[in-house]
């Protein structure tokens, strides 16, 4: 069965339909997200006092390695896409992977952290503001893992479609690239609000 | 994106370059802006226009918003509406105070 849109425009958007859907799903994060940062604010705006990130033991160097990390993986997936449009499989491979290497190597530096944290008994129910810190960043690492499980797949076995279908799986790639770089600006954000304010 | 040919593509890959190197340049900065320990309304002001900027580089370029449809731009504006309400919810819920 051929599914009707996947590489051409669908005439009444304008562009295919995974595209269309993978900018509604985008949406809908938006407001999950947007509905843990309003209660960040809600909930710092309520407090008497609020930490400094700092000041309460996260790392501003490991984390701002970890922002690091996750630009250049935003760059290496967006070079995956562009070495299929210039038809360069073994480049796509190569970038593809570099983007999956990366995302792992956020949840080593995250489990650190992470670690660092229990260690010193520090848990989310140990203050408003690490309740916070938990659930924004601990969601934030779980779209990471769902990044790496859609992206290994593609490197691995959903790479078949690219010979008989090669403009199916650039779409592909870009679909799952437009997510990826929305995890990357989910953190654009998150890491000066826990970290540096 | 709509299609590009390979030629299009490669003066893309430039672009994507130069965006990393103002996003690692913007986030040396933010950075180092937190250690000069500003009043909190500059701190607050300075380190959430830089992730705006940053965030907007991201989705221009890395996710081609710069040349996207006319229906995609009506998609997030509905939802950057419905996103400020969630955002203005603390202030409308601190007013009773």
């Amino acid at each position: 069965m051929e599914i009707p849109y996947s590489v051409k425009a669908n005439p009444v958007t304008g562009i295919p339909n995974g595209k269309f859907g993978i900018w509604l799903f985008l949406a809908s994060e938006v407001m999950l997200f947007g509905a843990l940062f309003s209660s960040y604010v809600l909930l710092r705006v309520g407090a008497d006092v609020w930490p400094h990130g700092r000041d309460v033991g996260l790392s501003i160097p490991l984390a701002t390695l970890n922002t690091m990390v996750l630009i250049a993986s935003s760059v290496t997936m967006v070079m995956a896409w562009a070495s299929l449009k210039m038809d360069q499989f073994k480049k796509f491979r190569l970038y593809l992977g570099l983007t999956i290497l990366l995302a792992f190597g956020f949840l080593v530096v995250k489990y650190f952290e992470y670690t660092a944290k229990f260690h010193h008994e520090i848990y989310p129910s140990t203050s408003t503001f690490f309740a916070i810190y938990f659930t924004l960043t601990g969601l934030h690492g779980l779209h990471v893992i769902g990044g790496i499980i859609v992206n290994s797949y593609l490197w691995g076995p959903g790479a078949k479609v690219w010979r008989s279908e090669p403009d199916r799986f650039a779409n592909r790639i870009e679909y799952a690239g437009l997510y990826w770089h929305f995890v990357d600006l989910v953190w654009i954000f998150l890491f000066p609000v826990l970290y540096l304010l | 994106m709509s299609a590009d040919s390979a030629e299009e593509i490669r003066k893309h890959v430039k672009v994507y370059i130069t965006v990393f190197a103002a996003l690692a340049a913007l986030t040396i900065i933010t950075v180092g802006i937190s250690y000069l320990h500003l009043p909190a309304f500059w701190a607050i002001t300075f380190a959430l226009l830089v992730a705006t900027v940053k965030g907007s580089l991201v989705a221009c370029y890395f996710m081609h918003l710069i040349s996207e449809r006319a229906i995609i731009f009506w998609v997030l504006i509905v939802c950057l509406i419905f996103f400020a309400h969630l955002l203005l919810l603390p202030v409308a819920t601190s007013s009773h105070y």
